[in-house]
């Protein structure tokens, strides 16, 4: 520890913390621009200077380290003078624009001009301007308010990982820029909005719109991915949410938050919005009043399950629901005998679902994961699926983990991999199970005989090895036709590392809806299930006559969205509770019942670690759309379910208790294990790799026009490896036949090389609703 | 002791209250005869809003709501969006006079000119209602004053 003198004060002090560090940690402020905790530090704003004894100059306060008997003065008359002499030097191509800017009443440089500026101006000269820079539909610039503190630089670079933008010219002239004809395409953009001291980027969806103090700020918890990012949401005097911000929580979201975090919030408003509930009367919807409708849905029920048997009834729900919604649709199910209850949409192998000892996590805490020093993500777009986590993973290599990766797409994942195998999805396994040949299994249940181990596979299991490192499966590894064996595989190589493994969570509330037994195997937390129910794909292979969706657009949410599609224009009655409507749900449906979006209701998420995470409702429900958890609690006493006396979402929370202490209810090892032989396998025909983009997750996102004009979200719909597009004979931007089990279309192909020659990409988008599974084969035809 | 009975017995200050009394009845008499006649007013007799254009006819508010986070009597009420232009207007710009307590401090807050109170106080409502004013109404005001407006902020514009 280091003493020092800190305005007559004696303190103590880290060594090698700065003299700004140790005045914030003794609760003292000192003016400062270009400082951030998160970022590196620059010191070219000077804002800072404070006297140093025996120093024959003003030093900057961010930029110099401590040492041992200092004496620092930080508001002497000399420290006064140095910092009013620099805002003035930063006011003088300031313009005076705060009326018009949209960071004035929240701007650093408007509140610190207030202690430290002059109240009039001496510079009589002409003031400069900077042309705007284009940074995309998110950021929306004013450069010639800029003050050069390089926060934003500094982000791109050193969090966001990849420079976008950069300080050019020198002097008087210095501007900053992105790349000529570039645009700033991070998925975590967002946050150089908030880095920005003043008011040169602001954001543009917001722009104009509001001034800050009007608002009102909300806490609530993200609903785009399973971190349970912690969130402001800000909202006017119409209760509309006009903005998002993140809330720090150093264990979890630090003090970011992703684009899609940040700017779905549009999506809230769209068109699609159902404000009243809604029956099908001979081909015509008409609104109706709650109570009929509700009546008209207990009916629908009561009749489905009398004429066909309950088993007839398939509910299908997305995980991005809240728990308490989930946990009552369940309770509700099970209490009219329905067991084929649901969340995994986009999953086609449930061969584990009786295996499975407890809920799917990430297998350890948020900290612990990224304290490892080896991690091996497996079959996950990571940046499009995590965009936060992502970036704690890439902190976390910085820091000396070693990130070993088996993926599909070449994916730069902004930070030095230290091993990448690149392989067809149906190679996955085979790759997987070479690694765990490597770390020399004795397991009689699998058989690896078959397998050759490559070098880069005897790499992986080395690091992991060594590091007793931490294996998950994302997405898209969850989306494979052969999930069963990737976890048996994952399973056994943790077990041989003596590491850990577990799931990426990617929708806000999947560990939540595994815990609260929203499956067809298992009723909540970890009880047994009277009776067993089909899986979300037994329910759309054999169609139901009667379906209950639940905050899901099953034609975009579906691992095949053909087959979901049939089956729901197939059956009887469709009940669809949802905050949105589109053509295909008008179609097929009978009755929308008009649920709120998560800033609406009160709820709780539980994240990928395992977090429960509570939050209320930010705004009061738009029209007459209602919480979810009231319209199932109503629905109940319709149907005269007993224990459905909620009167509070605090009566519900009361009967999940369990999950503020959820330990022993997350499990991701398995009872038994599957009897496995692999080999590599023949890759005969093309298979499609139908990614959900970052940008069409959800219904909300679906609906942000300003995500939607990112260059992720224009990213093009099919692709392919220039080998095999010179096989076919397709050029690039040429318009191609796909066709899909029945199912055809024409696309505008573009060729990149980081896809395997073997697969097709066809997002899962809405321009491809109505084509069949995600990674089934594909053909191709110019 | 005698300047006080000195004081006491010639009623001297009784005499000295009446001559105030006295200078009054021998000063001439003034009526103001209103409405006919009116009193000269101070450029900065604060009274009725008006919103004010500039020459060109584009209307000065930029809609930073600056006078509706200082209005003490919460008589403004604004809503923005974005014009075509990029610029941020008004859709709505109200003030509610029934509420105001014309204290002048959007006036003040204002950074453009665009609020300001005229001398106009001969205004009336027979409803509660008519004493809301509309963004239309308030230019209209203005419209119709430019003049005086311009010459009493012109007036006054060195003490300000």
């Amino acid at each position: 520890m280091i003493e020092l003198e800190l305005d007559g004060k004696s303190v103590s002090a880290e060594p090698g913390s700065t003299i700004l560090e140790v005045a914030i940690k003794e609760g003292k402020y000192i003016p400062h621009f270009c400082y951030h905790k998160k970022l590196s530090i620059a010191a070219n704003c000077r804002m800072c200077l404070v006297e140093v004894e025996k120093s024959n100059k003003p030093l900057p306060a961010c930029a110099t380290p401590i040492s041992e008997g200092m004496k620092v003065h930080t508001c002497s008359k000399t420290a006064l003078e140095a910092q009013h002499g620099v805002m003035e030097f930063l006011l003088i191509n300031h313009p005076l624009d705060c009326p018009i800017c949209d960071q004035g009443g929240e701007c650093q440089l408007q509140d610190l001009a207030v202690g430290y500026g002059r109240s009039a101006s001496r510079f009589t000269e002409e003031k400069r301007a900077v042309t705007n820079k284009d940074l995309g539909s998110l950021v929306a610039t004013e450069m010639t308010r800029c003050i050069h503190c390089s926060r934003c630089v500094r982000f791109t670079d050193e969090i966001a990982g990849m420079q976008e933008l950069g300080m050019s010219y020198r002097n008087n002239h210095v501007e900053v820029m992105p790349f000529i004809g570039k645009t700033v395409d991070s998925e975590i953009s967002g946050n150089i909005i908030d880095l920005c001291p003043v008011g040169a980027l602001t954001s543009k969806p917001f722009r104009n719109s509001a001034r800050p103090w009007e608002l009102s700020r909300r806490k609530s918890i993200a609903a785009h991915d399973g971190l349970g990012t912690h969130i402001i949401a800000q909202t006017d005097k119409y209760h509309k949410v006009v903005r998002v911000l993140p809330l720090e929580n150093e264990a979890i979201n630090e003090c970011w938050i992703s684009d899609r975090d940040r700017f779905s919030y549009e999506g809230l408003y769209s068109q699609e919005r159902v404000t009243e509930p809604m029956i099908k009367q001979d081909g015509k919807w008409i609104n109706v009043d709650w109570e009929t409708a509700l009546a008209y849905v207990a009916k629908s029920l009561n009749m489905a399950k009398a004429e066909n048997g309950a088993d007839q009834i398939g509910v299908l729900a997305s995980s991005s629901s809240t728990t308490e919604e989930l946990y009552l649709l369940q309770k509700l199910m099970r209490g009219i005998e329905v067991y084929n209850l649901d969340y995994r949409l986009t999953q086609t192998d449930f061969n584990l679902d009786t295996k499975q000892s407890g809920a799917n996590f990430l297998g350890a805490g948020l900290a612990e994961f990224t304290a490892n020093k080896s991690i091996l993500v497996i079959g996950s777009v990571l940046r499009e699926e995590q965009p936060l986590l992502a970036y704690k993973i890439r902190q976390a290599v910085k820091k000396g983990t070693e990130l070993n990766v088996i993926n599909v797409l070449n994916e730069d994942l902004l930070c030095p991999v230290t091993n990448q195998v690149l392989a067809d999805p149906r190679e996955i396994a085979s790759i997987l199970a070479q690694i765990v040949k490597a770390t020399q299994t004795n397991n009689s249940e699998i058989d690896l005989s078959d397998i050759e181990v490559s070098e880069v596979a005897k790499s992986i299991a080395e690091s992991l090895k060594k590091h007793n490192g931490h294996i998950v499966l994302g997405e898209m590894a969850k989306s494979l036709p052969n999930y069963s064996e990737l976890v048996v595989l994952t399973q056994e190589l943790a077990k041989n590392i003596q590491g850990k493994f577990g799931i990426l969570a990617g929708r806000a509330n999947e560990v939540g809806a595994a815990l609260v037994g929203f499956l067809p195997y298992v009723d909540a937390f970890n009880q047994k299930t009277p009776q067993m129910g089909m899986n979300a794909k037994q329910m759309l292979e054999k169609p139901r006559k009667a379906y209950v969706l639940f905050n899901t657009e099953l034609e975009h949410d579906s691992y095949d969205s053909k087959l979901a599609l049939n089956a729901l224009k197939e059956a009887d009655s469709v009940i669809v509770m949802s905050a949105y409507k589109n053509s295909e749900m008008e179609q097929y449906a009978d009755v929308i019942l008009p649920i709120t979006p998560y800033t609406e209701t009160a709820g709780s998420f539980v994240n990928m670690e395992g977090k429960w995470q509570k939050f209320n409702g930010v705004t009061r429900p738009l029209g007459n759309a209602r919480p979810g958890w009231k319209v199932l609690r109503v629905l109940a006493n319709q149907l005269n379910l007993v224990q459905f006396g909620y009167t509070t979402i605090e009566d519900v929370r009361l009967e999940m208790s369990a999950l503020s202490n959820p330990e022993g209810l997350l499990n991701n090892s398995l009872n038994s294990g599957l009897k496995l032989k692999l080999a590599k396998p023949k890759l005969d025909g093309l298979v499609r790799l139908g990614i959900q983009g970052i940008y069409s997750l959800d219904s909300i996102v679906r609906r942000s026009p300003s995500l939607q004009q990112t260059s992720f979200a224009q990213l093009p719909t099919l692709s392919l490896n220039p080998v095999l597009a010179n096989k076919l004979g397709v050029k690039d931007k040429s318009t191609v036949n796909i066709e899909q089990d029945g199912k055809s279309g024409r696309f505008t192909v573009s060729i990149y090389n980081t896809i395997p020659e073997t697969v097709v990409l066809l997002a899962a988008n809405q321009s491809t609703c109505g084509f069949a599974g995600r990674f089934a084969s594909i053909t191709i035809s110019a | 002791m005698i300047k006080k009975f000195f004081k006491t017995f010639f009623l001297l200050e009784l005499l000295q209250g009446l001559r105030v009394t006295w200078r009054a009845m021998l000063t001439p008499k003034v009526t103001i005869q209103y409405p006919e006649e009116k009193t000269p007013l101070s450029p900065r007799f604060r009274a009725l809003h008006a919103l004010r254009r500039y020459p060109n006819g584009e209307e000065r508010c930029i809609g930073c709501k600056l006078c509706e986070a200082v209005c003490p009597a919460l008589a403004i009420t604004i809503d923005v969006h974005e014009r075509d232009d990029g610029t941020r207007r008004t859709t709505r710009y109200d003030i509610d006079l029934v509420k105001c307590i014309f204290c002048g401090f959007c006036e003040e807050a204002c950074p453009v000119d665009a609020i300001v109170e005229t001398d106009i106080h001969e205004y009336h409502g027979e409803k509660r209602g008519d004493l809301h004013y509309t963004k239309e109404m308030l230019l209209a005001i203005g419209d119709k004053y430019e003049p005086i407006i311009a010459k009493n902020r012109a007036m006054d514009h060195k003490y300000r």
